[in-house]
């Protein structure tokens, strides 16, 4: 059944202004994070790719697909790409773009023109980056460990590092906005306390965003100043310490994986109470851990550098902190699954994305603690282990959380519904695909597969069988909401303004928002999270 | 930032203190002090820094405790890079020839 | 407006958080390799004017005096006081800059750019007191370089700032009533001043007692 285009008879930031010079030239938060949906989907299209030629040697224990410094590429521009292009600006700038100015009842972020900034800085970097690529890309991993990459590596590192320097503006400006924005603009009547538990996740991200960001810029400018003048900083022949690059990098990179996890926390924390019909347990809990992962986050970076070279005392340090950042992590998962005990548990997708974010976190975690452990680490660091620990928390978690969020909140963007039935399907084809994918992955790396390498001993073969299949199975699960939100945009289902029967002010008004957000701005008189006082809708919404 | 106007006065006194004290830290760095010569040279720094931090950037002034609360914050951060590295720097050689 | 105002002004706040941590960077690097290599640090510290560096600290001082008196101009509503202090501002930056031209000239002309023509013999020769390797005293140039050059830069985009800020001024835009670009501009100004005031003891203080 299609339902009437969008160009029905109320005006609101879609059909507000046509043209591409009413998108480019925006300030408008909505349409700004669908401006950087757009950017990052394509790049997560791109960083996929790579993803798909890598399973696809994988497949065979020999080297036969690509050569091998061909290999080495592939996962470098998969590891920058999704990393920087898509996971780091994700849910902030899509979901918290749109959200966060109607979640705190405000019209639009403290500095419009600030958030189309980020947004273009975003683009040239992202052009660069294409040509990089275009041009063969670097081949020094994702995390660019010199002297490698300085001294030796003949592949384009300037400019990836460049591309990524001029990305990380894009995320201190977001991430600049929002705090003001938080601090400032909030409804009369919106005390902290009262705030969604999306927008403490956002805060803490932006906090991460804010001081971790530009140490990585510096960094990368020290690699670029380093190759291009021959400097000799990072270079051990000449006195310099490799290891500092390391620290100066993971200084910033360990938070990063918070910046990517932390929203994901937050939308898992709006669709929990909503499809429990339950207030969340222990709010204050679940704020506070918000907080203490970005603060604890930023002591643990050396545990990416256990058997790099540093000392053994620092080492126990930094094991110790390790495990002490698990815990605000824990409290969540505890208080999540609290909040759904007892709660009338209704299965739509976002709530099916929000569990699996809860079980595959907890397993990425969990493997986090294996890692923190010196011993172990030892054997399993630089190998399969790793990647599957990381791309549990990483895209069974993020990932997760981005999707379900995007379900969640799609009547809001667009209007419309998507069809739930493809909805549930899709999220089960990625629930699958991801576990056959990265499940197998942990037994290959405790058996000793090593990471980043281009061809492996005969005996793992059918364990990378199994992971490369998986990997085909979720790309079919990533593809299918790319196809019918589309659809859904002409042919969904009209959406009012609550189909969840959700609370937050983002609710309260139409689907989707007039480019003011609100007709008038609203004064907050209850709690988060009263789900004893709305209404559960009448019936489960289902695209016709 | 608060609307408190300072007198023009104070300024120029805050800019004789600072002058003074540049004067001061690039002569005590010819006298040997053994390792407090950093030591006093980074204390100078700093009590010129906070000087233009609380006088000429209004800090003092300020009503809003949130001012404070970002630079004391960064101020942080900074420490924490510095000194978990230095932990790692400073332990290297111990066990080692 | 004063909520525009008050956003306008922890938002540069912040963004000056953010500066701390991206200096902060080089500050770790020039930390550990100091601690390595003192010697080479000592030496090459030695190497580079003391004078200069103390008048450009004095320049930079100046300016920030400007910059307090310029805003304070801004709230009375005074234009041309305002205008006036602006451009000298911007006298004294590009006075710094001048002075810091004039060193980096004179280390290139000394061959001590870090690069294919660096040499620290004349330095090695110069302090027979002090035992240092060529390689590390040039850690401590690409140091000095990379952080001076990184403060530099700030101090171009901040003269940047107050052409746009004295235009602006002289076109009557500030008044009492509105004058945040001048508030936050200023801050930008003197946090580019404090970054100097710690690089000045650092780069060129190491060490300067007086040599058996």
């Amino acid at each position: 059944m299609a339902s009437p285009a969008i160009t029905a008879e109320r005006e609101h930031y879609l059909n507000t202004d046509y043209g591409i010079r009413s998108w480019l030239f925006t300030t408008d938060h909505k349409r700004i994070a669908l401006l950087y949906l757009v950017t990052i989907t394509l790049f997560f299209f791109i960083g996929g790719f790579f993803a798909l030629l890598i399973r696809l040697e994988l497949l065979t224990p020999a080297g036969d697909l690509v050569q091998a410094d061909t290999y080495n590429k592939l996962f470098t521009m998969h590891g920058q790409v999704m990393v920087f292009f898509f996971l780091i600006p994700s849910i902030p700038a899509v979901l918290g773009n749109f959200l966060i100015p109607m979640m705190v009842g405000a019209k639009d972020l403290a500095f419009p023109r600030i958030n189309l900034l980020s947004w273009y800085v975003l683009v040239v970097a992202g052009i660069l980056m294409l040509h990089c690529i275009i041009t063969g890309g670097a081949d020094t991993g994702w995390t660019f460990y010199t002297p490698f990459s300085t001294a030796f590596s003949n592949t384009k590192v300037i400019e990836a590092g460049l591309a990524i320097f001029i990305a990380g503006f894009s995320s201190i400006l977001t991430g600049l906005n929002f705090v003001v924005t938080i601090h400032r603009m909030r409804a009369p009547g919106l005390t902290w306390s009262r705030l969604p538990l999306f927008v403490w996740s956002m805060y803490a991200t932006s906090i991460i965003q804010l001081l971790g960001t530009p140490v990585l810029a510096i960094t990368l400018l020290l690699v670029v100043f380093e190759r291009a003048f021959n400097l000799g900083i990072f270079d051990p022949t000449r006195g310099g310490d490799p290891l500092l690059f390391q620290h100066l990098f993971w200084f910033y990179s360990h938070p990063a994986v918070y910046i990517m996890i932390l929203p994901s926390m937050g939308v898992v924390s709006e669709i929990i109470p909503c499809f429990s019909r339950k207030r969340v347990f222990g709010y204050s809990a679940v704020a506070l851990s918000s907080i203490a992962i970005a603060v604890f986050g930023f002591l643990v970076w050396a545990h990416h550098m256990f058997v790099a070279g540093i000392s053994l005392y620092s080492a126990m340090i930094f094991s110790i902190l390790s495990y002490l950042v698990a815990v605000p992590s824990a409290i969540k998962v505890f208080n999540w699954t609290a909040t759904m005990f007892k709660g009338s548990l209704r299965f739509n997708t976002p709530m099916l994305y929000a569990v699996g974010f809860i079980g595959l976190f907890t397993m990425g975690g969990l493997t986090g603690l294996f890692l923190a452990a010196l011993g172990i680490d030892v054997h399993v660091t630089d190998t399969y282990f790793v990647i599957a620990h990381f791309h549990y928390i990483m895209v069974g978690g993020a990932v997760m959380g981005y999707l379900g969020g995007l379900h969640y909140w799609w009547p809001k963007i667009s209007g419309r519904m998507y069809p739930e039935w493809l909805g549930k399907f899709a999220a089960l084809t990625v629930f699958l695909g991801f576990n056959l994918t990265f499940f197998p992955q942990f037994i290959l790396g405790y058996l000793g597969m090593p990471r980043r390498y281009w061809q492996y001993p005969p005996e793992f073969q059918v364990l990378n069988v199994f992971s490369t299949a998986g990997s085909t199975i979720l790309a079919v699960g990533y593809v299918l909401p790319m196809i019918y939100f589309l659809w859904s945009m002409r042919y969904g289902k009209v959406a009012d303004a609550n189909p969840w029967g959700a609370a937050g002010l983002e609710w309260k008004t139409a689907s989707p928002p007039p480019t003011s957000n609100f007709e008038e701005t609203p004064v907050v008189t209850w709690e988060a999270y009263n789900y004893d006082e709305i209404p559960a809708p009448e019936e489960v919404p289902v695209a016709g | 930032m608060s609307e408190h106007i300072s007198s023009s006065k104070l300024y120029v006194g805050i800019w004789a203190t600072l002058m003074v004290l540049t004067v001061l830290t690039a002569s005590v760095a010819f006298i040997d002090l053994g390792p407090f010569n950093t030591v006093v040279a980074l204390v100078i720094a700093t009590c010129k820094a906070l000087l233009v931090v609380l006088f000429f950037m209004h800090v003092k002034y300020a009503s809003e405790k949130l001012t404070k609360m970002v630079i004391i914050s960064a101020v942080f951060w900074l420490l924490i890079l510095l000194f978990l590295s230095l932990a790692d720097y400073s332990t290297r050689a111990i066990g080692h020839a | 407006m004063e909520q525009q105002r008050n956003a306008a002004s922890l938002g540069m706040w912040v963004f000056l958080g953010t500066e701390i941590m991206f200096f902060g960077g080089m500050f770790l690097a020039y930390l550990v390799y100091r601690y390595w290599y003192y010697n080479e640090f000592a030496a090459g510290s030695r190497s580079i004017d003391v004078v200069l560096g103390t008048v450009n600290t004095a320049v930079l001082i100046c300016s920030s005096l400007t910059v307090a008196l310029g805003v304070k101009a801004a709230q009375l509503g005074k234009r041309k006081t305002l205008v006036t202090l602006l451009l000298v501002t911007i006298l004294f930056g590009l006075a710094f800059l001048g002075i810091k031209g004039k060193e980096w000239y004179d280390k290139f002309e000394e061959h001590h750019v870090p690069g294919t023509s660096f040499s620290a013999q004349d330095i090695i020769d110069k302090y027979p007191q002090i035992p240092i390797e060529p390689a590390p005293t040039q850690i401590y140039f690409s140091l000095y370089f990379a952080m001076t050059g990184l403060h530099a830069l700030h101090m171009i985009i901040g003269i940047g700032i107050f052409c746009f800020l004295t235009y602006y001024a002289w076109k009557g835009r500030y008044t009492p009533e509105y004058h945040t670009p001048i508030e936050i501009g200023g801050l930008y100004w003197h946090f580019v001043d404090i970054v100097w005031i710690y690089l000045f003891p650092l780069l060129y203080l190491i060490d300067r007692k007086p040599l058996k």
